[in-house]
């Protein structure tokens, strides 16, 4: 008995339509990058390979760090770990039972003890078991213990978002949920050159940190990414594009989407939109934003989480509360829709570069 | 101060009062039997051991074939019928070669993932051949033998792998997440082990009911009793005294975690007795034993004792479409295991031997069966998607209004923009 896949289904007629669709967006590599990296050298990478890099750095610079999560040993189901086992042995880099709970209170042990805790959760969707040891535990280690402990060395990497088939429990990006609570650092990157930066960040923060990977671009988003060490500061955002009649927010995937928007919105409606990749979610560049609000008077914010408590009422109320005299339109959100994840209709449910364009032709035109 | 005190004086009295230390000794060894230790017999010791778990013996592993497929013991055979032996036989061959098509089908883009159960065909039809078709069952994912012996069809399976309008579950989840609430099973989840605690839930409000005669019967796999909720299950299940068969489903690895590193102790089996589960390991590509195993299994449960059963055997396929074992096993492991031990091949050689099967009657099951896929496969492929609106249903039992104009804004955009959606493989109307 041959467990061998037989192609027998050549017999079939192939429907193209059935084949799965490409992307719902297009990956934008970064145009500029901050002064200090200018100068460095650079090397074409994927975002799994700079998140690769990024730890194989952070554990070269730290002997106390360790790695570890649901099959991480022989390199994770998304090749972030590849080789670390190999190169950092087996004390340091190594497979924890298939424990969410388990590996975040396991983290938290670890940075507490002193050491850095670079933890991996699976799927951001399966984070929940670990909800309690995260918010419950790693965000009040420091306060309930009057700063005596903390268990700042914790990140927990986690992946994020839609990634086109992944249904219920592969696509959502639950970043919201942990912005409720204070003491955690929220990051999702973009693309390659900010995953690496900004997971550094989070590794050498004195904060436990969450840092969501859009798993979509692992393979998908290439560019060319510095190849030293260096790191992009926590609670920053930036200005991926300028603009003077609209600003739009947003962070992971849904940058690409908002750039694709802004430009459908320049060839179409002669319309200068400025696109803020928020990057730290908690805690979040709230004068960023609002400064550019004062410069376009029109805001909008997109997030492919479900719309209602996302994290773009956040935005919302806050640029509301300071720019009230600088609006020109309503604040709008473009967002998931308030129901589960679908599978088969997920081109429906996702914030789509036509909701976004459609929403700034609205506002521009209020 | 003055409190303390008057203690001490007062527990000094009690001392005097008792006989002799003996009768205190009995009165705690009474009291932790009793109370601390499920009525386990309570004994003092003098000698400080600490237990080495390295020194616990394994629990035995329970068969009735050997490898090749012969009965070892003949009191053991539980003699089936020729037409149920044919039945798991075909249900067996089935799912492999369902499996196989489903698989290439996924290699070639058209569903968008899938997983197999080759080698575990065996624990499947096992299992679900020992239980009664009302008895409840939650699964883990890879238990697609059960849901074929309950008479799930063939055109159920491709349309729920292609999420299409005719699908029980409305194309909202990915593939392999089947529910059939007829066949008395339960909507497959993703998240690992969320099912355990519903399924001794299920089983606390069946025990409720005048004269029971229902059980329920969860699966779950080696890596799944890593999370909290299987101890959490395990554990309610134990006091809360429910008929429940816990069917573990060890095949060696989690995705790429092999067991070695997936727990300690004695599999497992080794927990059963430590929560005050009655427990059997059975070896799990040994159809006849399974299914005595899981037979005798559903008798005691269904007296309100829960019992987990460790079916050992092993993952012949990758995790799912999405992983590549060989990157963290050989192929020869893979292999060796595949030609030594088979749960197909031990079947065969039963019903064989006893002239119910040949080799010309294979071929012809073959070639029934791949037609019958293929012609099931092109059919869902061929069917429409449910219409977009579909989207918005069942998020709670009626429409919210917030919820209706999120529907309505859509209809609005859609309108506008029909040309950027996918509308062509959709239904034109929701019911």
């Amino acid at each position: 008995m041959s467990c061998r896949a037989v192609s027998v289904l050549s017999k079939c007629r192939i429907s193209q339509q059935q084949i799965r669709g490409k992307a719902h967006f297009t990956f934008q590599p970064s145009q500029t990058l901050p002064a200090a990296l200018q100068s460095m050298e650079k090397t074409k990478m994927n975002l799994m390979q700079s998140v690769n890099e990024a730890m194989r750095i952070a554990m070269e610079t730290d002997d106390s760090a360790v790695l570890f999560g649901e099959d991480v040993a022989f390199g994770g189901v998304f090749r972030c770990s590849l080789d670390l086992q190999k190169k950092f042995g087996k004390d340091r880099v190594f497979n924890t039972p298939l424990c969410e709970q388990g590996i975040a209170g396991f983290g938290i042990g670890v940075a507490a003890a002193g050491a850095t805790a670079i933890a991996e959760i699976q799927f951001g969707d399966y984070i929940f078991p670990a909800y309690d040891q995260l918010v419950n535990e790693a965000a009040k280690f420091r306060y309930r213990s009057g700063n005596q402990f903390d268990c700042g060395k914790l990140t927990v990497r986690t992946t994020w978002g839609a990634v086109g088939h992944g249904a219920l429990y592969h696509s959502q990006s639950p970043e919201a949920n942990f912005t409720h609570t204070p003491g955690l650092k929220l990051v999702v990157p973009r693309g390659p050159i900010q995953a690496k930066g900004l997971l550094l960040s989070c590794i050498r923060d004195p904060n436990p940190c969450i840092f969501f990977e859009p798993k979509i671009l692992y393979r998908l988003a290439a560019e060319d990414v510095p190849t030293g060490d260096y790191t992009i500061p926590l609670g920053q955002a930036e200005t991926v594009r300028t603009g003077k009649d609209l600003t739009l927010v947003a962070w992971g995937t849904q940058v690409h989407v908002a750039l694709e928007a802004a430009q459908m919105a320049k060839d179409k409606l002669s319309a200068d939109v400025e696109v803020i990749d928020l990057q730290t979610i908690q805690p979040w560049d709230e004068d960023h934003v609002v400064e550019s609000v004062q410069k376009t008077g029109r805001l909008i914010v997109t997030h492919e989480a479900p719309i209602s408590s996302g994290f773009g009422a956040e935005i919302a109320s806050t640029v509301q509360k300071r720019c009230f005299l600088n609006l020109e339109s309503p604040i709008e959100r473009v967002a998931g829709f308030d129901t589960p994840f679908p599978h088969v209709h997920e081109p429906f449910y996702l914030p789509t570069v036509h909701r976004v364009f459609d929403a700034i032709k609205k506002s521009v035109n209020y | 101060m003055h409190r303390a005190l008057l203690h001490v004086s007062r527990r000094a009295q009690a001392v005097r009062n008792l006989a002799s230390t003996v009768e205190g000794d009995a009165f705690r060894l009474n009291e932790y039997s009793s109370k601390y230790l499920g009525h386990r017999k309570a004994a003092f010791t003098e000698k400080l051991e600490i237990i080495n778990a390295d020194d616990t013996p394994a629990i035995p592993i329970y068969r009735v074939t050997n490898a090749v497929g012969d009965v070892i013991d003949k009191s053991q055979d539980p003699n089936f019928d020729e037409p149920t032996a044919i039945k798991m036989y075909k249900t067996m061959t089935q799912l492999n070669i369902m499996d196989r098509i489903l698989y290439d089908s996924q290699r070639q883009g058209r569903i968008s993932f899938y997983m197999t159960s080759f080698g575990e065909e065996g624990n499947h039809v096992g299992s679900a051949a020992a239980l009664e078709s009302h008895d409840l069952i939650y699964g883990q994912y890879r238990e697609a033998g059960v849901l074929l012996w309950r008479g799930y069809s063939m055109e159920n399976f491709m349309n729920q792998c292609y999420g299409n309008a005719d699908d029980l579950g409305k194309g909202r989840q990915m593939p392999m997440h089947f529910g059939a609430k007829e066949r008395n099973f339960v909507t497959i989840s993703s998240p690992l082990t969320t099912q355990l605690p519903q399924a001794v839930g299920s089983a606390y409000a069946f025990k409720q009911q005048k004269d029971n005669q229902r059980i329920v019967v969860v699966y779950f796999g080696d890596g799944a009793a890593s999370e909290g909720d299987a101890h959490a299950a395990f554990n309610f299940a134990a006091t809360l005294k429910c008929p429940i068969i816990f069917f573990c489903r060890n095949n060696g690895y989690a995705i790429s975690t092999p067991t070695s590193e997936q727990y300690g102790g004695d599999g497992i089996a080794g927990k059963g007795p430590a929560y005050g589960l009655h427990t059997i390991r059975v070896d799990g590509n040994d159809l006849l034993a399974v299914y005595n195993a899981t037979k005798e299994a559903r008798r005691v449960a269904l007296t309100n004792r829960p019992v987990l059963i460790e079916a050992m055997t092993y993952r012949l396929g990758h995790h799912s479409t999405s992983d590549d074992s060989t990157a963290y096993r050989s192929a020869e492991e893979v292999e060796t295991w595949g030609d030594k031990d088979h749960p197909i091949t031990r079947f065969n050689k039963y019903i064989t031997e006893r002239g119910w099967w040949n080799e010309e009657k294979e071929k012809d099951w073959q070639k029934e069966v791949k037609k019958r896929v293929l012609t099931e496969f092109s059919a869902a492929e061929k069917r429409k998607k449910a219409h977009y609106h579909d989207l918005f249903d069942d998020v709670y039992d009626e429409l919210p209004l917030r919820l209706r104009r999120q529907r309505d804004e859509l209809d609005a955009h859609i309108k506008e923009y029909k040309e950027h959606y996918p509308m062509d493989g959709l239904k034109e109307t929701h019911h």
